[in-house]
């Protein structure tokens, strides 16, 4: 056997391209969703009301405590166990492995992201907050103008791991038929049995993906942190 | 019948312990025997992952610039590649080496590797990779005096090692080991796509056979909920025991 057939690699690489945008498309989706549901979850960690406090708490435990994979079960298979449901307005969605993969990583990705924001938020220096308030700010202007702009900052690169994460873990929608990068490469290896050649090109595509979304968030930090970058002394030339 | 689920509280309760229960038409024992697998398969795997990655660690931080950059790609790509795929490598991989050497004996066909076995290496590599980082963060955070005390006392590389890099090391380890742990027990239901009758597996053969996905699956979320409890409580007790005697700010 040669193990590294150009022609081969070639066809592989470009079959499992076809894979990419539902990749993409999976991954964006729950990233945004996500997004949103792990900063709802954060404000009820952070609003000092114990109920809601322990309401995400319980939330993020369960989440961040069993497999995805049972996560994504329970959405797509279990879910069907309840005639009630069967008969509701969700169902079109639910009957879809689509949108369960995109609800299912939605919700993992939440629990791990609402504890990102959270270290982010309380990160922010105290005395700031403390500032902003004798100046009179109202809340949604210290939001705005003071811990926003420094929280963002301080989570993002805990953020870039989360959003690998999910890139990883979209590969789990090929178990139930998604034809994404995975599911394609998982049907290529069962036809041609070259498993080596078709993880080679499938782990180029997600090394690729990975390093440009590292790269990507890595220019965002950059760009907010311009202020915290050390000034450039101008020596030759007076201001 | 079978009662449904949204008959009122008690009787569902009590349809769910006939279900789950541990006489014969219930399916506790197979539920806690797949939990078991589930267990020995995690731990093959972390134990694998544990020799990976303290391979890969001294690799990273030896002297020779070609080994670093050996553990370096290591760790990138076994870090940013889905599990998934690791395991279908190992399985498939494996059953190709398997089904050639069948064939020199006169086998015909496919035959398939042995699951437990590549379900195990797939989380040892993936692991490694992780706890090779943790490994390495460990290590640099030993002083160096006490290594260069070490040296200074005559010590060679591997009685430097034994007594003064890993006992240390493996304090500073403790936390992020625990981690990985928890990811490690997490990956492990992967390997029901290779077909391991681990917990996850099994609860798709009750699934199947009784037709409540919602149960089995919960239930087994409930398990891998109640294992990632006990370990997360061993992990504290034992960092608790290797920082007793240990001086620390605040």
């Amino acid at each position: 056997m040669n193990l590294l057939d150009v022609s081969f690699l070639g066809e592989t690489f470009l079959a499992l391209c076809r894979g990419i945008p539902l990749t993409l498309q999976l991954t964006a989706i729950s990233i945004t969703s996500g997004a949103l549901l792990a900063t709802l979850l954060a404000a009820l960690r952070l609003s000092g009301n114990r109920p809601l406090d322990a309401l995400a708490r319980g939330y993020i435990f369960v989440f961040r405590g069993t497999p995805l994979l049972v996560q994504l079960y329970i959405i797509y298979y279990g879910l069907s166990q309840f005639p009630e449901l069967r008969r509701s307005f969700a169902w079109p969605f639910l009957r879809e492995p689509y949108w369960c993969a995109s609800l299912a990583l939605c919700l993992n990705t939440a629990a791990y992201s609402a504890e990102i924001i959270r270290g982010g938020v309380i990160s922010v220096p105290l005395g700031q907050i403390e500032a902003a308030k004798a100046y009179g700010m109202g809340q949604l202007t210290l939001l705005r103008r003071i811990i926003a702009p420094q929280a963002i900052r301080l989570m993002l690169p805990a953020y870039s791991n989360e959003l690998i994460l999910v890139v990883k873990s979209t590969a789990l929608a090929s178990t139930i038929t998604m034809m994404e990068v995975t599911g394609i490469a998982a049907k290529l290896i069962s036809v041609s049995y070259r498993p080596v050649e078709i993880f080679i090109c499938a782990g180029a595509i997600y090394l690729l993906l990975n390093f440009s979304i590292t790269r990507l968030l890595r220019l965002v930090e950059r760009r907010l942190s311009r202020d915290q970058r050390p000034l450039v002394l101008a020596t030759g030339e007076q201001a | 019948m079978v009662i449904g689920a949204w008959n009122g509280p008690g009787r569902r309760v009590g349809a769910y312990f006939d279900l789950m229960g541990f006489a014969d038409s219930g399916w506790g024992f197979d539920m806690l025997r797949a939990t078991a697998v589930t267990l020995a398969v995690a731990l093959a795997g972390f134990g694998l992952g544990s020799l990976f990655g303290m391979l890969a660690a001294a690799a990273s931080l030896s002297p020779v610039s070609s080994l670093r950059h050996l553990a370096d790609g290591y760790t990138t790509v076994l870090r940013g590649v889905p599990d998934l795929l690791v395991i279908y490598l190992f399985y498939f991989g494996g059953s190709t080496v398997v089904t050639d050497i069948g064939r020199l004996f006169g086998a015909e066909g496919f035959v398939s590797a042995p699951v437990f076995l590549t379900g195990a290496m797939a989380i040892g590599v993936v692991s490694g990779a992780y706890q090779s980082e943790v490994f390495r963060g460990a290590v640099l955070a030993l002083s160096r005096g006490e290594i260069e005390a070490a040296k200074a006392y005559g010590m060679g590389p591997f009685l430097r090692f034994r007594r003064i890099i890993l006992p240390q090391a493996t304090r500073f380890a403790i936390p992020g080991l625990g981690n990985v742990w928890q990811l490690v027990l997490k990956e492990s239901a992967l390997i029901s796509v290779v077909g391991l009758v681990e917990l996850m597996r099994q609860a798709q053969i009750g699934a199947g056979s009784t037709r409540k996905p919602f149960t089995f699956f919960l239930t087994a979320g409930v398990l891998y909920l109640l294992i990632s409890l006990a370990s997360g409580a061993a992990f504290r007790a034992a960092e608790a025991r290797a920082m007793c005697g240990i001086r620390r700010a605040s």
